[in-house]
């Protein structure tokens, strides 16, 4: 961890080049889910620079943090901040989700350090972390079990029966977050599915509830410093997220769950990254 | 086979701590004793198999030897992504239990009828299928699993099924275990079946026909080389199971038996029609009305024997 805080002090230029990273990864292999990366960098940035509790030179050390990206289509970004922390060499990245790679195109776990489970079909990040925050709580462990989701996601059965579990155990050493973009595959949340009231939901299933602007790299930490965030009770940290936050033509815009940047595009997106907050 | 394995399950947990117990909120009077026991090893998940299932991946990627139970189908159908994705793919040391398996809930209608779970099992990569033929085979398949790391399907009939084996049991994963000898046919068994296969063999023999009967406790590995034996040693292969004959163990005789030499053996599988039961009844009514009583499948062997079996496909044809 001092190795990572000395290289990457400060969350937001972390969260500034897993952005550059994914882009050129999603670029370079013609792949899609560039807005998807994009929503979560900064919650990605200040999990990796200062909450969890892992060791890049011992990626299975038995007391780790367990981070579970459940929206597993937003690899890119999560095999960029796993690559900056010294989980695997910056190389892998540059042949992500092509012939013969190392890396594909939804999180995997095979042959890949720092990756807890193999995600990519929606609604199976929340349960596993909820046997493995279960088993620290049996075996009296200290270590936190993080799961990151999407909205989208939200809509499977899968992750509310996760809910009511965690919520009746009262897994106080579990926290989702949920990358709360509001656009989903086909359509804005809203109007494909609508989740609203949201936290009242996640409150109803007995969480501990926090909601944050989740590009706001100080409210993240904030939140994510004090888990849990009530004794007894798991937590649910609703971020409010712009889908391809970063780059100006990509925010708030369905194509860019599935639009792969040409030469041009990427030229002035590296160029707004570059000179972005 | 219910009690046998909770008798099983419970004297492993007093020796592997790793050894945890999860439920679908179902299991009322046999899952108390070992609730009681290991009350911080125990969990019902509640009516909800996809959690049930992800969270046994979970527990079992912190170390745990986790077994989930439910009955039929609910254990592996429900939740197939999860036992695919969660278990399979990562090679989580989960025991997959379903009790009921083949028609043991027949009264229940088709909801409960566990007849297509070999052949969804079978195609898991990694999973391992049992489905033990008697109690004795279920105490021994449980123990089996625990020492086996990976993923598994244990398949059980209910309760009260008599024990076939008699003295000592020589059980290992993926070798089929003989009960008798003979030369002119073999009959390979799965699960609760088996006894009704002994009977078969025993009413063939005053028709003169002395049988081979196997029982194939592990569906996946195979014991190839015990069935290749039977395709050498002896004139025909019939095949049993309370499964659906498309992808169960008759599926995965045949497809061993037309890669290999003794392809034109005499061979045919007894099973379910691939069909919704169009009748319910009692495990032992519908058995009889598919075919699958002692009698009826001597009747069928002895008729196949009669006509050649398909050895002849020439014949076959015109005919």
């Amino acid at each position: 961890m001092t190795k990572l805080r000395a290289e990457s002090r400060d969350a937001s230029s972390l969260a500034r080049q897993i952005r550059v990273q994914a882009a050129q990864m999603i670029h370079r292999a013609k792949s899609s889910h560039l807005g998807s990366a994009f929503s979560m960098a900064e919650l990605l940035a200040v999990l990796y620079a200062e909450i969890l509790r892992i060791d890049p030179e011992c990626p299975n050390w038995k007391e780790r943090d367990r981070f579970i990206l459940s929206k597993g289509h937003a690899c890119a970004a999560l095999y960029a901040v796993l690559a900056a922390r010294g989980f695997f060499p910056k190389e892998w990245l540059d042949d992500f989700y092509q012939d013969g790679a190392r890396l594909a195109g939804h999180a995997t776990h095979v042959g890949i350090p720092g990756v807890e489970v193999s995600t990519g079909s929606l609604g199976h990040g929340l349960p596993i972390a909820c046997g493995m925050a279960l088993a620290a709580k049996r075996d009296g462990s200290p270590y936190r079990v993080f799961a990151l989701l999407s909205d989208g996601e939200c809509d499977e059965g899968s992750t509310w029966e996760a809910a009511l579990f965690a919520g009746h155990h009262r897994l106080d050493n579990l926290i989702a977050i949920i990358d709360y973009n509001k656009i989903q595959s086909l359509g804005a949340v809203a109007e494909v599915l609508e989740l609203e009231p949201f936290t009242a939901k996640w409150q109803a299933f007995r969480w501990a509830v926090r909601e944050i602007d989740g590009h706001d790299v100080k409210q993240i930490e904030g939140v994510l410093a004090k888990v849990p965030t009530e004794p007894g009770k798991p937590t649910c940290v609703v971020a409010h997220t712009i889908k391809g936050k970063g780059v100006s033509f990509m925010e708030n815009k369905l194509l860019w769950h599935y639009r792969s940047p040409d030469h041009d595009e990427m030229a002035k997106a590296l160029a707004e990254l570059e000179h972005g907050e | 086979m219910r009690s046998a394995f909770f008798r099983a399950l419970t004297a492993l947990a007093e020796r592997d701590e790793r050894i945890h117990l999860i439920v679908g909120d179902l299991g009322f009077g046999v899952v108390e004793t070992f609730a009681q026991r290991f009350p911080k090893r125990f969990v019902n998940a509640g009516v909800a198999e996809q959690n049930m299932t992800g969270i046994a991946a979970g527990m079992a990627l912190s170390g745990k030897i986790v077994f989930t139970y439910s009955i039929a189908n609910f254990p592996i159908l429900r939740c197939l992504e999860q036992v695919r994705n969660d278990v399979c793919y990562h090679d989580a040391n989960v025991k997959i239990v379903a009790v009921g398996g083949g028609l043991a809930y027949g009264s229940l209608g088709s909801t409960h009828h566990a007849t297509e779970d070999l052949a969804i099992m079978r195609s898991l990569p990694r999973m391992v299928v049992v489905a033990p033929g008697d109690p004795a085979e279920a105490e021994a398949a449980t123990r089996a699993v625990v020492a086996h790391s990976g993923p598994c399907y244990l398949r059980l009939g209910r309760a009260g099924e008599s024990r076939v084996h008699v003295g000592h049991l020589e059980f290992h994963l993926g070798k089929a275990i003989q009960l008798s000898d003979g030369k002119d046919l073999t009959v390979i068994s799965t699960g609760g079946l088996l006894e009704t296969a002994i009977r078969a063999a025993e009413l063939l023999l005053h028709s003169g026909l002395q049988a081979r009967v196997l029982s194939m406790h592990t569906v996946k590995p195979l014991d190839v080389d015990a069935v290749l034996s039977a395709a050498r040693e002896t004139s025909a292969i019939f095949t049993l199971e309370e499964h659906s004959v498309i992808g169960g163990l008759g599926s995965a005789v045949a497809e061993v038996l037309a890669e290999a030499w003794e392809g034109l053996v005499t061979f045919k599988r007894f099973g379910l029609p691939p069909v919704f039961s169009a009748v319910v009844g009692t495990q032992e009514y519908l058995r009889a009305h598919h075919g699958l009583s002692a009698e009826s499948l001597a009747t069928a062997i002895r008729s196949t024997l009669e006509r050649g079996g398909t050895r002849n496909l020439t014949a076959a044809a015109e005919g």
